[in-house]
């Protein structure tokens, strides 16, 4: 005999912690570069091949589980958030690894070198660029305390207090970033056009992986007032 | 009348036999629902749900399943009509019993969802409309049966809404929900006792001393349906006594060690809602066979006929055996699908539930547990309680009074005349 009951037919897959793990593929994309910086300042580009190929494939594993979970929110879903929320915040979340690819893929296939004096600075900026997107990771991985308190209370004040930290740690990859582009400055006369032009792109992308990750939390936060 | 005496044996076996199959149907389908729940929420274990619905089952016919029996039995109907022919009546009800059995059978083979509680209503009506005349039918009874159909999933959605609201009030939002859950969650287990209680006192006990002539005063009701619920509530506190926090589940999940709680809470809700679900559907199957039974041993259609007690022990047999044959591997299944439903939730769900299903029982209302519980658990989710819930089951359950009635009303009729053509 089949089974088929209607109160158990009326249980759908929760998108809950789907979305924590797509948001956790997510942070550990990003936090590869730390590894792959080091390579590339190194000069060992079979290294940073290496890495390279794992941010690639963790990236395409994120755009999976994205899919999946896209898939598995139909319409007819009864949500304690609104659906469309969620989904969006999916898309934010998925730009992180999407940026990180980027970075990787560039500063392998031209094998950048990063100049002496900026080599300090810009590990400690991706370090702090990277620490951004885990303090998102951090407040994505409430929504299932959240959901456990329906989305009330105090554990609304305690995902407000992570994104405050959030947009802090936010505020200072800006800095760094204001700094480094002053120093990349001084030193553009001595280096080749093209290569001054790459490295400004990949300054701007480490920024926009903070400022990604502030988005999701951003976006979180919308989602949580109502 | 000389039909009855004729084959009054033959025709009693063949009610017996009927009714047990129906029976059995209810504890193989229904109850695996009413329990699904506690098990997927990994509150009990199957085995512990199957012992905990064998008792409350029983308890719950037997106590506070008169209502609903005599309903069915002899509300449907307008038992008048049959004053000169008590042999269709007779016809009538076994049909409608093999009808709805029939019914169940087919419609879990296709693994479509049914109602018992739908396919004997719609076969009462269905021999009576159209095997004796549409008058037979008490159609102001079976409006008002109609309407509660409506009425249950939407109040067992209310009361569900606002269980699990308190619960956000009171324990999941404040500073130390662990501490919280274990000052209010005796007050939930309160009033499971005092509700089981008090309606079998009210509604359930005039059926179980008719015949002593002992009656209990609305004040004296009240107070042992107190104590009781006191009582539940000791008990109930002397298990959370025995749950301790759990740091390292709770550094994943706040709320891990507050669940486990909750999920004391849920086994006597869950003995609340096999009680619920015993005190209004075994009588889909107990009604008609009683009304056979009477019919045969009286000669005639008595309207004040007494129920014999070994009918409703007949059919809760019926349903424990259908729950430890069958019933068992739906549970587990249905166990497996259903556990995003965390005890905290589960237990408002559950309650709701019972609740709507006792009160029902109680107005002698037959009403379907399945879509109780499923409006029980929508409610839940409007207070955001709850990952993903899937709508379409709305229109399948609408789906399904829209086939069951007329199904179980067809099935009915066919046999109807089967039995007049072999009986005469």
């Amino acid at each position: 005999m089949a089974i088929s009951s209607p109160f158990s037919m009326m249980f759908g897959n929760s998108p809950i912690k789907p979305m924590q793990e797509h948001m956790k593929v997510a942070c550990e994309t990003a936090a590869q570069l730390i590894p792959f910086f080091e390579a590339s300042i190194a000069n060992d580009w079979d290294a940073a091949n290496d890495i390279q190929q794992n941010i690639a494939e963790l990236e395409n594993d994120a755009d999976k589980l994205k899919i999946a979970l896209r898939l598995q929110l139909p319409k007819s879903l009864f949500l304690p958030v609104p659906r469309s929320d969620l989904l969006q915040l999916l898309s934010m979340q998925d730009e992180i690894p999407n940026r990180a690819k980027d970075i990787a893929g560039i500063m392998l296939g031209r094998k950048m070198g990063i100049p002496k004096t900026l080599q300090k600075p810009m590990v400690v900026y991706l370090a702090a660029a990277v620490a951004t997107s885990e303090q998102a990771l951090k407040a994505i991985n409430e929504l299932d305390e959240l959901l456990e308190a329906g989305f009330t209370g105090r554990e609304l004040k305690i995902v407000e207090k992570l994104i405050k930290e959030l947009n802090n740690l936010e505020n200072k990859t800006d800095k760094q970033q204001v700094k480094i582009r002053a120093a990349l400055f001084k030193l553009e006369a001595e280096l080749p056009p093209v290569d001054v032009m790459f490295l400004y792109r990949i300054v701007e992308w480490v920024g926009d992986l903070a400022d990604r990750s502030q988005a999701v939390g951003s976006r979180l936060q919308m989602l949580l007032a109502r | 009348m000389s039909i009855i005496s004729e084959y009054g044996q033959i025709l009693l076996i063949l009610a017996c036999l009927f009714g047990v199959f129906m029976a059995w149907g209810v504890g193989a389908n229904d109850v695996a629902n009413a329990m699904g729940t506690s098990v997927g929420s990994g509150a009990l274990t199957v085995r512990q749900a199957i012992i905990i619905a064998m008792i409350f089952e029983f308890a719950g016919a037997y106590l506070a399943g008169g209502e609903v029996t005599s309903t069915i039995r002899k509300g449907i109907i307008d038992p008048g009509i049959f004053a000169d022919t008590p042999h269709l009546l007779v016809y009538g009800m076994l049909s409608a019993l093999l009808a709805a059995g029939t019914w169940l059978l087919v419609a879990s083979m296709l693994g479509w969802p049914v109602s018992t509680t739908h396919s004997i209503v719609g076969a009462i009506v269905g021999f009576a409309a159209v095997g004796i005349s549409v008058d037979a039918v008490a159609w102001g009874k079976v409006g008002t049966i109609v309407m509660s159909w409506v009425v249950s999933p939407v109040l067992a959605g209310t009361i569900s809404f606002g269980l699990f609201r308190s619960v956000q009030w009171l324990i999941l939002n404040k500073q130390d929900p662990f501490a919280e859950a274990k000052r209010f969650v005796p007050i939930y287990m309160f009033l499971v006792g005092f509700l089981i209680s008090m309606v079998t006192i009210l509604k359930g006990l005039k059926h179980v001393f008719k015949d002593s002539g002992f009656t209990l005063s609305f004040g004296e009701s009240i107070m042992i349906a107190v104590a009781m619920g006191i009582f539940v509530a000791l008990v109930g506190n002397y298990f959370l006594g025995r749950i301790k926090r759990d740091d390292s589940s709770d550094a994943d999940n706040r709320y891990a060690s507050v669940e486990r709680v909750f999920a004391v809470l849920m086994v006597f809700t869950a003995c609340a809602m096999a009680f619920a679900h015993g005190s209004n559907d075994v009588a889909n199957a107990v009604g008609p066979m009683a009304a056979v039974i009477s019919v045969i041993n009286t000669g005639s259609v008595a309207a004040k006929s007494v129920m014999p007690a070994w009918v409703l022990l007949l059919g809760g047999a019926g349903i424990v055996v259908g729950l430890a044959t069958y019933g068992v591997k739906v549970m587990a299944t249905i166990g497996k699908k259903i556990t995003e439903l965390t005890p905290s939730r589960g237990f408002a769900a559950e309650l709701g539930a019972a609740a709507t299903v006792v009160l029902a029982s109680g107005t002698g209302l037959p009403i379907s547990t399945t879509h109780t519980l499923v409006g029980a658990v929508l409610g839940v989710g409007m207070a955001r309680g709850i990952g993903a819930l899937n709508l379409r089951v709305i229109g399948t359950i609408f789906m399904s009074w829209v086939i069951t009635l007329p199904a179980g009303a067809g099935l009915a009729i066919i046999f109807f005349f089967l039995f007049k053509g072999i009986f005469g």
